[in-house]
């Protein structure tokens, strides 16, 4: 079989971003979360605070870590992949990406150093800013970098001359039509893997009977947390699929697995779509269902895929069950949501082992709902790298191989299984562990207050060791 | 095209340059700690010297990340082309700094199966460095391309000059390394590099010096901005010597904070010499700053921000700097 470069390089693109995207989605509603914790524990000076915060940033590190390395990759892809691509809209992206590295990225590895190290070199206020100031990088990063994806999926604001992209507005090009809805469903997004990793866990900790008292607090907010969040990411997905509806009709028709543009079109809950003959197996839906929800309308029209030519459709298969898992999960969030609000006027959400056992698995529920998510996004855009305006294969590098791509496409899953392996590993460790108890800070403020000399680091150095 | 000489694209080409400078000597003092990792006398040392820069080294990479998006704004070219015509060094490059990334947070987690990690620091320092030092000598050596798309093969970038180059960086980055830990640390180990910076300023010199006497060979270009007729120029490498030897008394005298100043005096000139002899081309032979460069109005709306943002990230990069000042302990890890 002759090596196709751009599949290849559609495949490790895909891959890279994919395994890029799980971690910032976490540390953007981690450092929020890290944030809050450090303000409650400023303004009560209650030490259960401190002691969560200080057991979920030994988390952070490690998601944020790997978020940085495998983000380094991704600034170097649209180079080495997607050449042509990157230098006909080098105009836009390149501007976007340095906003994103200057306003973003130095402010949180500036202030990530404090927030990690810095407990006791700076006085509590400023320990508080540092954790405020990594959360707030992390949503300005999520911004630039959404704007430029958004920009791909609905370009406004510039003109082609010569084979390159010319901005004409800024602003028209940076707050193009998909980027409010991508941007507000993102970070919600964002909000909801961190309150689930954080329910799962402490559900996990009440399980095992560890430190009750305080997972149980962070239980309690972490369900307050989501029961606003999820029925709101229900609200904001479907005005953003209204959004898509209007821009782009054809990845509507795949999400909804529609073949013929027509009124009073069912909601499919299942079927098997076949792109060969153009048609569905085995359907089950709920009749005008998707006509109301995209057109609020009984009889509203839908677009169809045979709208357009059969090689300008996507892979329908795939972008239609990635909706539908995605979706899926979003309703089952909102169930486990009321089931805890349910349980807490019942005073037993934190005892009931049915509730908190399934909050643990719900922990990887974010996660897979935010790769479907933009599966159906991305997918659902091929054959187009800039809708309607340039393909994947215009994007492409002329002079890479098969041989060149598939040889890194390798590599970067080798170090990429190895990497996520150890950190999985390091996680569990950190979880099982729990957090550091009272007195071990305590014990520690004394400690360094007492200044050791170089002779103690042995010493110290078992303790750092004997608490992670 | 003619254009004058204070246009944006001069500015653009300061501020990348500049960019890449920064990136080179902060994330090089890091990458130094991992080249002499497998060196260092003992355990303790290397906790030491991995606490001397885990608060730090992020932002040192985060420059370039800046260098990749600055190039990819400023000047399209050299971005587009570079990148495919590296396209195996690249991935190696990052491949090595991926393991060296999260081995400061695995191997402060890590009990047993700390010597892996020790190996995935250093593994990957020393090849994300050689990778780099390759990258300055395809530079050097210049791309083929047709068309403004690179044409080459693979392997083009991997030659004996650019293993020479690789090899150099290995090494310029350690003496980095070795300056740093002159700084933040004391006793043994301080002792201890006291020891190996003259062997690796000697190292340093020594491969420089070839790469010097070999680069106008390699190109004709290179030669006629050298040897046709004695210039400015021929001060550049007069002051990188005298730097060398601000390195070596000071390292006589026991100094704590010279010798690494005086490395990153030594680093900045010999890039200046390298600009000064391939100006203005930056993808040789066929493209200067002006062919490379993007639109006008691209060029002057990241630099509003750039003007702007930059004066604080500096401030406040400076700022963690003096948060974790003095020397490094072998003990302080999360709190
Ligand atoms: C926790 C994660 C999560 C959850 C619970 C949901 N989504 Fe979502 N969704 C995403 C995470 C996400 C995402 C990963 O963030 C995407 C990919 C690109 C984007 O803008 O957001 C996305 C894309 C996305 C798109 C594609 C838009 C486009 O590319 O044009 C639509 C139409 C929806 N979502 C709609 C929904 C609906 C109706 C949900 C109701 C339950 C829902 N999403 C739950
Ligand atoms: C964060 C989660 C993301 C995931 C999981 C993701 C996933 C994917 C997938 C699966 C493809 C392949 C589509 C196909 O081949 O049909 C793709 C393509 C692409 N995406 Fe994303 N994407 C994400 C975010 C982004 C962002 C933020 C950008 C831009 C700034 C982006 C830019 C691209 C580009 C340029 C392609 C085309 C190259 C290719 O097809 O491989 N993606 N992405
Ligand atoms: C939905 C998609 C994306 C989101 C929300 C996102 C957001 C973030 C965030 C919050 C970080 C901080 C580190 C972390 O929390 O892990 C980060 C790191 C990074 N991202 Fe992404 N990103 C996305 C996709 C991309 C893409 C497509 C690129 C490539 C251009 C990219 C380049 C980077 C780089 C270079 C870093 C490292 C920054 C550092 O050293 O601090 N990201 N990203």
């Amino acid at each position: 079989m002759e090596l196709d470069p751009l599949l290849l390089s559609r495949i490790q693109f895909a891959f890279v971003v994919s395994f890029h995207a799980i971690f910032p989605v976490f540390t953007i509603g981690l450092a929020s979360y890290i944030a809050v914790l450090e303000g409650l524990s400023l303004k009560t000076g209650n030490p259960a605070w401190e002691r969560l915060s200080r057991f979920w940033i030994q988390v952070f590190a490690v998601v944020f870590g790997m978020g940085v390395v495998s983000g380094i990759v991704m600034a170097f892809q649209f180079g080495t992949n997607w050449s042509n691509f990157s230098m006909a809209s080098s105009n836009f992206l390149g501007p976007m990406l340095s906003y994103e590295v200057i306003t973003a990225f130095f402010l949180e590895a500036a202030f990530l150093g404090v927030l990690l190290f810095g407990r006791d070199r700076v006085p509590p206020g400023v320990h508080f800013m540092s954790a405020v100031m990594v959360a707030t990088g992390t949503f300005i990063s999520a911004f630039w970098i959404l704007s430029a994806n958004s920009w791909m999926q609905t370009p406004a604001g510039v003109e082609i001359r010569d084979g390159l992209y010319h901005v004409l507005s800024w602003s028209e090009a940076i707050f193009n039509a998909s980027l409010l809805y991508r941007f507000m469903h993102m970070l919600l997004a964002s909000f909801l893997t961190g309150g689930f990793v954080v329910l799962g866990v402490s559900a996990w900790f009440l399980l095992r009977n560890i430190d009750t008292d305080v997972h149980k607090k962070a239980l309690s907010m972490s369900l307050w947390l989501v029961l606003i969040i999820a029925p709101a990411q229900v609200l904001v997905g479907d005005f953003h699929g209204l959004n898509t509806l209007e821009h782009q009709p054809t990845k509507v028709a795949a999400m909804e697995g529609n073949w013929e543009r027509g009124t009073g079109v069912p909601l499919l809950l299942f079927a098997i779509p076949d792109q060969e003959n153009q048609t569905n197996h085995f359907e089950i839906g709920i009749p005008k269902l998707a006509s109301l929800i995209l057109t609020h309308d009984m009889e509203g029209e839908i677009p169809g895929l045979k709208d357009v030519p059969k090689h300008e459709q996507p892979p329908v298969a795939i972008v239609f069950w990635s909706f539908r898992i995605m979706v899926g999960l979003g309703l089952l969030m909102v169930l486990f949501a009321i089931a805890g609000l349910v349980l807490r006027y019942k005073g037993r959400y934190a005892t009931s082992r049915p509730f908190l056992q399934g909050l643990r698995f719900m922990s990887l529920s974010p996660f897979i709902a935010v790769v479907a998510g933009w599966f159906v996004t991305e997918i659902g855009r091929s054959p187009w790298l800039v809708y309607e305006q340039m393909t994947h294969a215009q994007g492409v590098t002329p002079s890479l191989t098969g041989a060149m791509a598939l040889f890194t496409l390798i590599g970067y899953i080798v170090v990429y299984s190895i990497i996520f392996a150890a950190g999985l590993y390091y996680l569990m460790r950190v979880l099982y562990t729990g957090a550091p108890s009272t007195s071990t800070i305590v014990g520690e403020r004394q400690e360094r207050r007492a200044k050791r000399p170089l002779s103690a680091a042995e010493a110290s150095w078992e303790i750092e060791e004997g608490k992670s | 095209m003619i254009e004058p000489v204070f246009d944006l694209t001069f500015i653009w080409a300061f501020i990348i340059a500049f960019g890449i400078i920064m990136y080179v000597m902060m994330d090089g003092f890091v990458l130094g700690q991992g080249i002499l990792f497998p060196f260092a006398p003992n355990e303790e040392s290397r906790d030491v010297m991995m606490n001397s820069v885990a608060p730090v080294w992020d932002g040192n990479g985060t420059w370039l990340i800046l260098g990749g998006a600055g190039l990819l704004a400023a000047f399209p070219r050299v971005y587009t082309i570079i990148l495919p015509a590296l396209y195996i060094g690249v991935f190696l490059m990052l491949a090595g700094l991926i393991f060296r990334g999260v081995a400061f947070e695995f191997r402060f987690k890590a009990k047993t199966s700390r010597y892996l990690w020790n190996w995935a620091f250093s593994g990957g320092s020393i090849v994300a460095a050689f990778a780099q030092g390759a990258v300055v000598g395809s530079y050097i050596q210049g791309f083929n391309v047709v068309d403004g798309v690179y044409v080459g093969g693979a392997f083009d970038w991997l030659t004996p000059f650019t293993v020479l180059t690789g090899l150099g960086m290995v090494a310029g980055y350690g003496l980095l390394g070795s300056t740093w830990l002159i700084l933040k640390s004391k006793d043994a180990l301080q002792a201890w590099a006291y020891k190996v910076t003259p062997w690796l300023l000697l190292t340093v010199l020594v491969v420089f010096g070839i790469i010097g006497l070999w680069t106008p060979y390699v190109d004709n270009y290179v030669y006629l901005r050298w040897f046709s007729g004695i210039s400015f120029i021929w001060l550049l490498p007069v002051i990188t010597l005298a730097f060398a030897w601000g390195i070596l008394s000071s390292v006589k005298n026991r100094h704590d904070s010279k010798p690494f100043f005086a490395t990153m005096g030594l680093f900045i000139f010999t890039y200046l010499g390298l600009i000064a002899s391939k100006f203005p081309y930056v993808v040789p032979p066929s493209y200067t700053l002006w062919d490379a460069a993007s639109a006008h109005e691209s060029q002057l709306f990241l630099l509003l921000g750039l003007l702007f943002v930059i004066p604080f990230v500096l401030v406040y990069t400076a700022w963690t700097y003096w948060v974790f000042r003095g020397k490094v302990k072998a003990g302080e890890g999360y709190s």
